[in-house]
């Protein structure tokens, strides 16, 4: 079954330096098990690609239902060198729930 | 010692709604208002200012402020902290003293938090061991010492402690963490250890939720954004706090927003790294340990936190000149809006090609189709476009080719694609591009100072 990362939860995306950060928080608990096994560093980091040249790391919060992923080298140099429009990562949160997940 | 403060957050940065202050301090009860105005990039800009004229340097909303809110906090005790002094923070506190001069009040307590200013400090620090390299990259300083236009050490909530100890009414800081700010009253008003670390870390999480004013009352909230109600009217954040550290996120009664679980944890996971270490100078807060209950009408109950000890450094922040950038638009209407905007693009990237000139950088984006999502974004159908905005930014280190950058552009109106518009407001001007270096100074290279102003 093909679920989009939307339906089962939100989020919030900001900067860190060149990095972005992108928290996930599942709506229930079912949601943050789908999370916890199929958000994957790997899914994340192949999902921004062409946007995240960096690593990406990925903490759990289960106090929160949420993950929270660091992506770097992301932000073409940070919040005031960035050319970007969106040169802060406040809609890459979006652009992640824009993800199918196959459960 | 009380058993309850209620802290309210006054804005989330400068630029932010400028009644949100008045409402907190009129709508209901609250002990204490707390301001947040400096983002990396505000010190900067309020060093030119200070080197422009010594008397500047600092957000100058606070005075004017001050004079809608201080006869009100006065008569109803409400103590005001902000970090607002920026990079001159007695010269704000005189206008305050100014403000509340001229409005008839003749006792008013400043306490002014110095010593964050490293700037002409840099070589003592470096000559004494402290390298202040580049904590991310770990290039050296000595790159970009003499490009230096600010360097700032985050101190947190323990000097802001001295300053309502000393009897201030008001607190004003350089650089202090956002965070120090929300837990400075609870660990003066609960009489805390600073050596508690689970309850640093508490006050620190409560300031970490209130750092950013409505977005943790319903702004910016990706959940089910359409249901919040009269965000025209949005409360901002309240934390009422008890002395074992366990506090309770609202807003007053009658104004719009939300607060609930939702609203909290997107604000939890705001700009955030390891949860389990979340470092300021006051703990290592552990996110991972934090419990929400929503309560209802508008009340989240936040309890259970932990924290381990603070490390041995301070963050320092400096700012440094790095060039000039400029970014310009212009929009293209049906039919065949994003190719007309492409061909306007590669028309535009040729002439500057022609022209020799020097960029590390030129970036476009098409907004109406690629500029948030990049390669995520969806395929547009041509023919159901109705118009594209054309952006195109640029930076260099030769002030020349972003100056003359700004000067191509309205040219291809008449020399472009059909159908365009929106240049308004003449040639983009090149901007300086500053920079940020981060690094680490032992805590013991620094003494922060507290200063009182008064009448």
């Amino acid at each position: 079954m093909k679920i989009r990362l939307k339906e089962i939860a939100h989020g919030r995306s900001g900067d860190k330096g060149d990095a972005a950060n992108i928290g996930i928080i599942a709506y229930d608990d079912k949601g943050f098990e789908v999370l916890k096994k199929y958000l994957t560093t790997e899914k994340v980091k192949k999902h921004f690609e062409g946007i995240c040249f960096g690593e990406v790391e990925r903490y759990e919060l289960p106090n929160l239902r949420a993950l929270n992923f660091l992506l770097h080298n992301t932000l073409g140099g940070g919040g005031t060198v960035s050319l970007k429009h969106d040169a802060q990562g406040k809609t890459l949160a979006a652009a992640l729930l824009r993800m199918e997940l196959e459960v | 010692m009380k058993e309850k403060i209620r802290i309210a957050s006054g804005q989330g940065f400068w630029g932010d709604l400028i009644d949100a202050p008045y409402q907190q301090v009129t709508k209901g009860g609250i002990d204490y208002l707390v301001m947040d105005y400096l983002a990396e990039v505000t010190m900067s800009i309020l060093q030119k200012q200070k080197n422009k004229n010594p008397k500047l340097g600092y957000a100058k909303d606070i005075p004017e402020l001050m004079k809608r809110i201080l006869p009100i906090c006065k008569e109803k005790g409400i103590k005001v902290i902000t970090n607002g002094g920026g990079v001159n923070p007695i010269a704000c506190a005189e206008a305050v003293i100014d403000v509340a001069k001229s409005l008839g009040i003749n006792q008013l307590k400043v306490a002014v938090v110095l010593g964050d200013d490293i700037k002409d400090r840099i070589d003592e620090i470096i000559s004494s061991g402290c390298e202040l390299n580049n904590m991310d990259t770990h290039d050296s300083i000595k790159n970009i010492k003499d490009k230096i236009l600010s360097a700032n050490v985050y101190f947190g909530a323990v000097p802001i402690v001295e300053g309502l100890k000393a009897g201030a009414d008001i607190v004003i800081t350089g650089r202090t963490t956002d965070t120090g700010l929300t837990l400075a009253p609870m660990i003066y008003e609960f009489g805390w250890d600073v050596k508690n670390y689970d309850l640093m870390s508490a006050g620190t999480i409560a300031g970490h939720i209130l750092e950013c004013g409505a977005q943790s009352s319903g702004g910016n909230f990706l959940g089910d954004w359409e249901s919040i109600p009269d965000m025209a009217e949005v409360g901002f954040p309240i934390a009422e706090a008890f002395p074992n550290g366990e506090f309770i996120i609202t807003k007053h009664n009658g104004t719009g927003g939300r607060v609930s679980y939702e609203t909290v944890a997107e604000q939890l996971l705001y700009e955030i790294g390891n949860p389990k270490e979340y470092i300021t100078p006051d703990c290592v807060a552990d996110f991972t340990s934090i419990k929400l209950e929503d309560l209802g009408n508008d009340r989240v109950r936040v309890f259970n936190i932990s924290g381990e000890q603070a490390t041995k450094f301070y963050k320092v922040s400096c700012s440094y000149a790095s060039g000039y950038s400029s970014s310009a638009t212009l929009t293209y209407s049906w039919p065949q809006a994003l190719t007309k905007a492409k061909s306007a693009d590669a028309i535009l990237r040729k002439r500057l090609q022609n022209l020799n000139l020097k960029f590390e950088e030129i970036r476009t984006e098409f907004v109406g189709y690629n500029s948030c999502h990049g390669p995520l974004s969806v395929k547009l159908d041509e023919d159901n476009i109705n118009e594209i905005m054309l952006r195109v930014a640029v930076r260099s280190d030769d002030y020349y080719s972003v100056e003359r950058f700004g000067k191509e552009i309205a040219p291809l109106i008449l020399t472009g694609p059909p159908s365009v518009t929106g240049f308004a407001g003449g040639r983009p001007k090149p901007s300086d591009v500053v920079a940020y270096w981060p690094a680490l100074m032992p805590k013991n290279l620094v003494e922060p100072k507290i200063k009182i102003v008064e009448i």
